[in-house]
Order: C-alpha cells, then structure tokens, then sequence
C-alpha cells in the first residue's frame, strides 16, 4: 500500500502546536501546504475522535485558519461599507458581539472563499478565512477595499485558535474563563479572561454541528501549550481528546458543511451550492450580485445533494456520478463513511431532476457502479439539549 | 508487534507466507497502523490472476483508500470473507486473522527476493525516522 502520511518537511508551514502534536504522537499530514494533525492515536484515532466530540468534548488545533481584520477608528462606516461589498451576507444586520456565516464571491458569482465575519465594534470587522486560501483572501480582500475608508490588517498569524467542540465544551471552557457563558448565544461572541490571558475573543462558533467554542489566543508557542495543556486539564473529567483534520471532515461532513474546493469553489455559484440563505440580495451591491441575478433567472444546472450508499462501496471525493441508465451526471464533492450514522455517505452535484429524495444514483467506484440513494441533509443534527453521557 | 520471521515482506507494507506452492497474504502492522481503523476492505475472487507488484484490492479507513500490491505471481484461491463483516481485524491481527487472500504461486522462487524480517525492520525504522521532526 502507499504511504499514507507525510514526513517532517521544512517547506510546511508550521502551527504554534505543531511540536506539541508531535510530541503527542499524532499522525501528520500536509493540508493545503500546512504539517497538521489528522489523528492522534492515543486518542483512539479518527472514530474515536469524532464521537468524543458528538458525545462528550474534544479539542482541535485551527491555527492554519486566517484572520483579516477590517476597521476604520473614525468609525466612519467605511469599514461596514467594504464588508458589504466584498461580502454577499447582510453584515449591517450584525451587532457588536454577532457573527454570521457569509462568503466573498468573484464577480461572476463564485467564491472566493466562505468566511465568518465577526463584528468587533462600531466600524471594526474580523474575518476568519480557511487556511488554504489565505494569501489569496488577503489580496483580494486589499485589493477590492482600496476605494474604501478602511484599514485592512492581517492578524493571521498573530493567533492561536482553538475549537473547542461538543455538548461538554461549555462546561469545560467555564473552568478556564471569567466569561458569562451561558450569555452568548451561537455565532455571537465575547472577550474574556480565558487562562489569565485578558480580552481573548471567545466565539460560540465551529465547524462540527455540534454546541462549542472557538478561542483566539497570542500565537507565542509557550502560551499556545500552557492554554491547550489547561484545556485539556479541564476537560479530563468530561472525557476531553485531542482531535484532528480527520475528524473535523467526518464531523461537518454529516452536518453537511461545505469545504472549499469541494462544495464550493471558484467555479460554483451560491445557488448551486445551496446557500442561498446567506446570501442577500436585498441589501444592495456586493461582488458578484449582478452575476448571481443572471444566473438565477437562468435556472439551476446542477445542486448538491446528499447521498447514502446503497450498496457496499465508499464513494470519495471526485468520484463520478451516473443515472441508471449510464449516462455520466455529476460528481462527489465529498464522501466518507459516517462514524455517527454507521453508513457511507456523500454530498455531489448533480441536475436538478436527480435531486429529489429517494432517487437512485449511481457512484462510481474504481470501475464499478455502486447505487446511491438521494437523502435529506444534513445528515445529522443535534439535539436542542445536551444530554450528559 | 514481532513481524514473524517465516514471512517475507515488500516495500509497500505486504507480507507473504509462502508453503511449497501456496502462499498467503496480508498487510504488515506498519501498514494497518499508518493506516488507521479499517472500515472496507475490497479483495478479489478466487480463480482472480495477480501479478508481482501490481495492485490487487483495496484495504480502507475513513480517510484513506490504499491500494494492495501483491508481492507474488499467482491465482488466488480465497479470499478471507470475514473481513467483510469485521474489518477492524486486519487492526488487532494485521500478520493473522487479518490476512487477505490465499493464493497459489506461479514462480514458488520469486518469494525468496523479498525483504525478510530483520530486512523490513530496518526499512520501516528509516520510514519512522523520516516521518519525525
């Protein structure tokens, strides 16, 4: 078999924690060009990993995520005004102390990136931005503001970020913090004493469907591995682990949130991504609005939908997609076996008359069809209260 | 884990027990561990031809599809059916239960080219060395 991991490489960036898990014994992989965890066996590995976070609390190290802060101190509004433009969501509706998933779109309606962007004053905007596009997001983002009465700054690497996930990360980030908890709602945010650290921001935000907290800490090493080890001290009677990339796939997989370069990318627009929800077009112009009014009244080529294998098979990223019939319609933007569901399942754009549920697909796996059958998404949701386990 | 001294091994992390004209073969402890909790595995029919070096199935985890190359020429006699139902076996008995298939041999010779235990050993103790900081 091919070697699955990649060795120590100089060119890699590195996190702050990167000695750490290391150190850890984690299995190292190159995600988007960053040396990142993918697992930790002594957690138990990915499965174990996954329904620790379902079921109790984990831990994960997103420091490779970028940071673009956009802010005018005159409070003039110019900073609002470039994050209309740049942004398709409405972030006038956003108070201070709100965040909102959105995405900053090319002219012709396709993304650059998604992001959530935070509210972090009167004129004053946080932008956290995936960690393989993170040059590219800050050109663009400087590059389309020049008009604009702002200052953009990239804090990228001025942060440590942790995510702390799961029904028990609230109970394990209230040992750590002076911050009122139980005060901010999801996608709002605080800043608190997190670990003797003065005003970190603190996000009821995460990429796993389940209740959690992201945490933006200074991106010294020492301070990095004091507030991971308290992290993971705290969490020590919630039956807290270590997670990795492996698992943060698997978990927003079946919650059925998009990935870039997969779900959406340069090439697929908001309506066929299926997120029209975030995208407002009532607010006025932004980036890729008149793009978008086109497309809309030319109708849907394709949507994604959610699969569930029928027959045995494990259908993987950019595998092809076909009717009944043979004829090739589409593709798997993501796949995998789902550890909380026990099957295998997918998201894949395909026509709008495959998209109904129930209607047969077939995956094709290393030469052979396999049947996939359209179901609902998200694959999983969670339920309102945690239930202690 | 020992990497039993009558097998003999390849550089992509099979294992081949060779007796007169039948062999049986698997993946190595390196292999299952590098490769995390299997959830899949895809092996031929009997009567299937294999070719050295040329893959032969699949052994899956939630991550990572891996291709099996076969360290042998022959024709496969069996193929280990439990591992349909229990994967994880090739985890807890990667040189055991966890075998893949049972194949007759084309060229019995062919198997004493590969890597022998003490020979694997050191190949994967460069491998970790190369994979630490």
């Amino acid at each position: 078999m091919e070697s699955v991991t990649s060795p120590a490489n100089s060119v890699l960036r590195k996190t702050p924690l990167n000695a750490l898990h290391r150190r850890l014994g984690a299995k190292m992989v190159n995600f988007g060009g960053w040396d990142m965890p993918v697992e930790y066996p002594s957690s138990g590995g990915l499965v174990a990993e996954h329904k620790a976070v379902r079921n109790r609390v984990g831990v994960f190290d997103v420091s490779h995520m970028g940071d673009i802060r956009i802010h005018q101190a005159k409070e003039t509004g110019g900073a609002l005004h470039a994050v209309q433009h740049l942004t398709m969501n409405d972030a006038s509706k956003l108070m201070i102390g709100q965040a909102q998933y959105s995405a900053m779109l090319y002219p012709k309606g396709t993304f650059v990136d998604d992001v959530i962007v935070h509210r972090l004053g009167t004129d004053d905007y946080l932008l956290v931005i995936n960690a393989g596009t993170r040059e590219k997001d800050i050109n663009w983002v400087r590059q389309n503001t020049g008009g604009f009465d702002c200052t953009v700054e990239d804090l990228s690497d001025s942060y440590t970020q942790l995510a702390i996930q799961g029904p028990r990360a609230a109970d394990v980030l209230r040992k750590l913090t002076d911050a009122s908890l139980d005060e901010v709602k999801n996608y709002w945010f605080t800043h608190g004493t997190v670990c003797g650290l003065k005003n970190t921001l603190i996000a009821r935000t995460g990429y796993t469907g389940e209740d959690g907290f992201e945490i933006y800490i200074p991106a010294d090493i020492a301070t990095s591995e004091r507030v991971w080890n308290a992290v993971m001290e705290a969490g020590q009677e919630f039956g807290i682990v270590p997670c990795g990339l492996g698992a943060r796939n698997t978990l927003r997989l079946e919650s059925k949130m998009a990935l870039y370069e997969h779900e959406i990318s340069d090439t697929i627009n908001v309506w066929e991504a299926g997120l029209e929800r975030y995208c407002k077009m009532e607010k006025g112009e932004f980036l890729g609005r008149a793009a978008l009014e086109q497309a809309r009244a030319a109708g849907l080529k394709r949507t994604l939908v959610g699969l569930e294998m029928v027959e045995r098979g494990i259908a993987r990223d950019g595998y092809r997609c076909f009717d009944t019939n043979g004829n090739a319609i589409g593709v798997v933007t993501s796949g995998s076996p789902s550890p909380t569901l026990g099957k295998n399942i997918a998201l894949a754009y395909v026509p709008p008359a495959f998209a109904n549920i129930g209607t047969t697909i077939c995956v094709e796996i290393r030469a052979q069809s396999c049947k996939a059958q359209v179901v609902a998404t998200p694959f999983y949701k969670r339920t309102r209260k945690a239930v202690a386990k | 884990m020992a990497y039993p001294t009558n097998y003999r091994y390849t550089k992509e992390h099979e294992w081949i027990d060779a007796k007169g004209g039948t062999a049986t073969i698997g993946i190595t402890d390196y292999a299952q561990s590098e490769l995390g909790d299997v959830v899949f595995v895809e092996m031929p029919a009997a009567g299937t031809k294999l070719t050295a070096g040329k893959t032969f199935g699949t052994v899956e985890s939630v991550k990572a599809v891996s291709e099996i190359y076969s360290p042998a020429t022959g024709e496969v006699v069996e193929a280990n059916a439990a591992l349909q139902a229990k994967p994880e076996t090739i985890n807890s008995d990667p040189h055991g239960d966890g075998w893949l298939v049972k194949i007759k041999l084309a060229n019995p010779v062919e198997v004493s080219g590969l890597m022998d235990a003490a020979a694997y050993e050191a190949y994967i103790e460069e491998k970790k060395k190369e994979a630490s900081a």
